[in-house]
């Protein structure tokens, strides 16, 4: 089966080439083929995906319509799915089968969306390469000698490698758009509070954002509409009507002033990278858009900031699990004490483990002000920063990593190396802000991304801009060769 | 600032979470160079600036003091990995 969209299987279906049936079996039959060799899926849920694919059909043939009615999707295993184990890519929920569906699930099934299963990913989302994972390393389709990204490396790997035509995934701090850049996707992540987190398993709440992952911005507008919206159950969730981004993806560019900042252009960022993405920029600039310089002058503390904020808010997250209500319980504790702390050292990996060390210790007495409110200060001054921006500027632009993806391994021995990979990812969050990644050409054939950062609730704009560039170019519509 | 395998134990002892003796050294190592990498922040000057604790700066919303969930233990409590008589299980506590 080729790579298809979303959109050319909703039309297929609508002129009965095809039914949901054939197609969620056609993707289940990749999935056999190739999973076992990319590590895409920890869960594959095939028999309620073709029960779920015959009542759309059956839905669609009585006259129903719903916007992505028969659609296949996969899940990345950090959302909650009734029945279906969510293990978030730890030891500590392998057994966990939750009662009850992440908000995102459910208004996705009730868009008419099929689960083909769930994803992999760096344990609770900590990674940029999905190593962490305690099911094993999801491997790059476009080389399987390198990571996929992460944290949302399965669902990456699971389009980009046609086991499903798009999934969901959650970015904290360049989890959707890194691995989308690494494998070829376009991913966004929308502005904090326009996608419900419930029943998204929690990270660093102040953070986390949910949002799709396909081929098309095309796609990502259709699935984006699906996901959005105020959800009471969600305390952070803004009360603000979603927008249909479908009917804003025409708009034309012309009169749009695009800031380029220099700071993403500074001598991490590999050469062939920003060769790709200057091109990129070209490109906009020949379809009517101007190119502004700018500056983004605090840049460089976005990954300082990060690091103390994340891991203080997932030290207090991740403190729910203590063997006692649900997930992972370590065998014959000796007393209370001992029960929480061997089940947390053996229900968590080293990274997950590091992370909550550093957080405790950014929120002990006496290293609160040092540490969690210098982290929050600093977050206010890169938010300044955009905001300025936003003065001069409509959108900005620019690499969505500093390097192509990298081999196993390579910089697993350094978490520091590891966290500098998402030096241009992490302002967006800190920040709130809306961002996609979308292909923007190949260096030593692998893919590239190019970022288009927007201001609060420019979604619309952001996929516009996108989807106008995929008019122009055909990077998102390569794929890698079958081995 | 550099940090001590004596703090680290405490800490962990704090997150409850058990480290080996074999690997606190290198635990200790990772963890001083974390540390050593956000040091960057404290060369800036915040002086004055409002700590930003929600991007969009919302406030908790209130809802009416109503009731909006009902029990489920039916469906919370199997995925407790040890139970009697419908309460969880920890190992004894006083003796």
């Amino acid at each position: 089966m080729p790579a298809q969209t979303i959109t050319a299987l909703l039309k297929g279906m609508c002129n009965k080439e095809f039914s949901s049936v054939e197609i969620t079996r056609g993707y289940l039959a990749s999935i056999a083929a190739n999973n076992p060799g990319l590590n895409a899926f920890i869960t594959v849920t095939g028999e309620t995906a073709l029960a779920q694919a015959g009542a759309a059909d059956q839905r669609r043939a009585n006259g129903e319509n719903t916007p992505l009615l028969g659609v296949p999707l996969a899940h990345k295993d950090i959302f909650c799915t009734r029945g279906v184990r969510t293990s978030c890519g730890s030891r500590m929920l392998g057994n966990f089968v939750p009662p009850y569906d992440a908000t995102v699930i459910s208004k996705l099934n009730a868009a008419g969306s099929i689960s083909l299963g769930k994803t992999n990913m760096d344990e609770f989302a900590m990674g940029s390469s999905t190593e962490t994972s305690f099911y094993g390393p999801t491997l790059n389709p476009w080389a399987r000698d390198r990571v996929p990204g992460g944290s949302s490396g399965g669902s990456a790997v699971a389009v980009a490698a046609g086991l499903a035509p798009a999934a969901t995934g959650t970015d904290t701090g360049g989890s959707i758009r890194q691995p989308a850049a690494l494998c070829g996707l376009t991913g966004i992540k929308p502005t904090y509070g326009r996608v419900s987190r419930l029943g998204m398993v929690a990270f660093a709440s102040s953070l986390d954002q949910a949002g799709p992952m396909a081929r098309t911005a095309e796609d990502c507008a259709l699935l984006l509409s699906a996901m959005a919206g105020f959800d009471p159950a969600d305390s952070t969730s803004i009360d603000r009507e979603v927008e249909d981004y479908r009917s804003q993806l025409n708009r034309g560019l012309s009169g749009l002033k695009v800031g380029v900042p220099t700071e993403y252009f500074n001598a991490a960022l590999d050469d062939g990278i920003a060769g790709v993405v200057l091109e990129g920029l070209r490109q906009l600039e020949q379809m009517g858009v101007t190119l502004v310089d700018i500056s983004l002058p605090h840049t460089d503390l976005c990954v300082s900031a990060y690091y103390v904020i994340a891991p203080a808010e997932a030290s207090t997250n991740l403190s729910r699990y203590d063997g006692v209500r649900y997930g992972y319980r370590c065998a014959e504790p000796s007393d209370l004490h001992d029960l929480y702390s061997r089940t947390r050292e053996e229900g968590f990996g080293a990274e997950v483990k590091r992370r909550i060390l550093v957080g405790t210790y950014a929120l002990s007495a006496g290293y609160y002000e040092a540490y969690y409110r210098k982290a929050q200060q600093i977050r206010r001054l890169l938010q300044q920063d955009f905001v300025r921006a936003f003065e001069q500027v409509d959108i900005i632009a620019g690499p969505t990593t500093p390097h192509l993806a990298w081999r196993f391994g390579e910089k697993s021995s350094d978490p520091i190396a590891m966290y500098l990979e998402d030096s241009y990812t992490l302002g967006v969050n800190l920040a709130g802000l809306p961002a996609i990644s979308a292909p923007a050409g190949f260096s030593e054939q692998l893919p590239v991304g190019m970022q288009l950062i927007g201001d609060y609730f420019s979604e619309g704009r952001l996929l516009n801009v996108a989807h106008q560039f995929q008019q122009q170019t055909d990077w998102h519509q390569r794929t890698p060769v079958r081995n | 600032m550099s940090i001590e395998q004596a703090e680290i134990a405490k800490i962990a002892e704090l997150a409850k979470i058990r480290i080996a003796d074999r690997e606190i050294g290198e635990v200790t190592s990772r963890i001083a160079s974390i540390l050593a990498m956000v040091e960057q922040m404290q060369v800036v000057d915040t002086s004055g600036l409002e700590p930003m604790a929600h991007p969009l700066d919302a406030s908790q919303r209130l809802r009416p003091d109503v009731v909006m969930e009902t029990d489920q233990r039916e469906q919370f409590q199997p995925l407790a990995p040890e139970l009697e008589d419908d309460l969880y299980l920890v190992p004894r506590v006083l003796d």
